[in-house]
């Protein structure tokens, strides 16, 4: 029990980057990481030992996100809400290059963005994503490539279009 | 260049770094011949890179306490939904042998015909919950298992004969091997309840919980309830109910609650 409840907290980390990046609003992310531990939790006797605890939870969180997690009926503000600006320790340029490619994400499906995230932050194979998502292995390639490709054309689209407001 | 074709799929590999060495020579043999997929996989890795700059702070930002709490709060409570269950399991368990084999001793009178069955059954099971859970919190606790240690017995007797309102003296248990390490008082349903702790030269703990809430109560032979770890054996005397708990089998535990009960009548 107390190995378990330490693992999952071990966890807490990753799950909250991986949500601020899927859902890019603080405090509903982890609104999203509260319900998929809570989830997590009633249904402890699913995940078999030998199962990596943190790719389990990615699976619940990808549930919990695709069921639409219930919002809170009164907001929270988490009073250390600002936390997450100073430490971003980027030059003015790099914040500006950061918000596209936030905005860019946003833009993504939502298929296409969850597999981004969990290849490019949690730095998972193909095969487990595939298992955490519960898809075959060949549609995360082909939503991958897609994603990327998208990406691609919507950050570069940016570019494009701030170089132009310079020149007028 | 080998003939095999190069596919989406490799590419994307080579990108995140999940490819063989044995391909990436072949790859990058590829890329260097074809500028523009040069070009793509390098934007694709841009992309990763810049997503781990944006998220990785976050990595070490202070997790909120809500978040840990969950997970805490979880614990404390599958730790009493488990009690309860499982005392649960263990009385249907015990009802279905009862009726299927009948009260084994003259004196188990759990009162099933009666209309109070169900108030009586759920207080007696109170008290094994009760005393499991006070089991379970207080016997793996190293440095103050007890509030006041057997070296100062008679102050300890004295103090929770008073409080408890009947006298009360720990049985000795020096023939199953298990000396007194102290006692300590509880809240119960209603009032005090004491609870006496033992442990063994192995370090095995048990603890005996007196209640004197029981003049609700009928009697009761013996009954054994258990949930995860802990078996108690318990039994209602009068107004007295004993739950006698350990982490050590039942046979075991049967043995000491005799001796528990004889040493009870002897001091009585």
């Amino acid at each position: 029990m107390q190995d378990e409840s330490a693992l999952m907290i071990s966890c807490i980390p990753h799950l909250r980057r991986y949500a601020r990046a899927l859902v890019s609003d603080y405090a509903g992310a982890d609104d999203l990481v509260q319900d998929t531990l809570e989830r997590s939790w009633k249904n402890l006797s699913a995940w078999r030992r030998d199962c990596d605890m943190r790719r389990w939870l990615f699976g619940i969180m990808h549930n919990v996100h695709k069921d639409g997690f219930r919002k809170r009926a009164v907001p929270t503000v988490e009073l250390d809400e600002m936390t997450f600006l100073p430490v971003m320790r980027a030059t003015h340029a790099d914040q500006h290059e950061m918000r596209d490619i936030v905005s860019a994400l946003e833009k993504l499906p939502i298929e296409q963005r969850e597999i981004l995230l969990l290849v490019a932050l949690e730095e998972m194979t193909y095969d487990e994503v595939a298992s955490v998502l519960c898809i075959p292995v060949g549609t995360v390639m082909s939503r991958l490539s897609r994603g990327r490709e998208r990406l691609r054309a919507i950050v570069e689209g940016h570019v494009l279009a701030s170089s132009l407001k310079v020149v007028k | 260049m080998s003939d095999s074709p190069i596919t989406e799929a490799d590419l994307n590999a080579y990108v995140d770094g999940l490819l063989p060495p044995s391909q990436l020579v072949e790859i990058e043999a590829y890329l260097s011949e074809s500028p523009a997929e040069m070009a793509r996989m390098r934007a694709y890795r841009e992309q990763n890179a810049a997503l781990r700059a944006l998220y990785d702070p976050i990595l070490n930002e202070p997790v909120p306490q809500r978040l840990i709490d969950v997970v805490r709060n979880k614990v404390a409570r599958w730790q009493w939904h488990h009690l309860a269950a499982g005392i649960v399991i263990s009385i249907i368990s015990g009802l279905a042998g009862w009726f299927l084999h009948g009260p084994r001793q003259s004196d188990a009178t759990i009162a099933l015909s009666s209309g109070s069955a169900s108030v009586h059954l759920a207080q007696v099971t109170n008290l094994a919950h009760h005393a499991a859970i006070a089991h379970a919190v207080y016997s793996p606790d190293v440095r103050r298992p007890v509030e006041i240690g057997s070296e100062q017995e008679e102050q300890l007797v004295t103090w929770l004969s008073k409080r408890i309102g009947s006298k009360i003296r720990p049985p000795k248990l020096g023939k199953a091997g298990y000396e007194l390490i102290g006692g300590r008082l509880l809240p119960g349903e209603s009032g005090p309840v004491a609870q006496f702790m033992y442990q063994d030269a192995a370090g095995q703990r048990l603890t005996l919980y007196v209640s004197t809430e029981q003049q609700k109560n009928r009697d009761t032979g013996f009954r054994f309830a258990h949930e995860g770890p802990v078996n108690v054996f318990y039994w209602i005397d009068g107004k007295f109910g004993y739950a006698l708990s350990a982490s050590i089998g039942k046979q075991p535990l049967s043995n000491i609650a005799s001796l528990v009960y004889e040493g009870l009548e002897k001091t009585e």
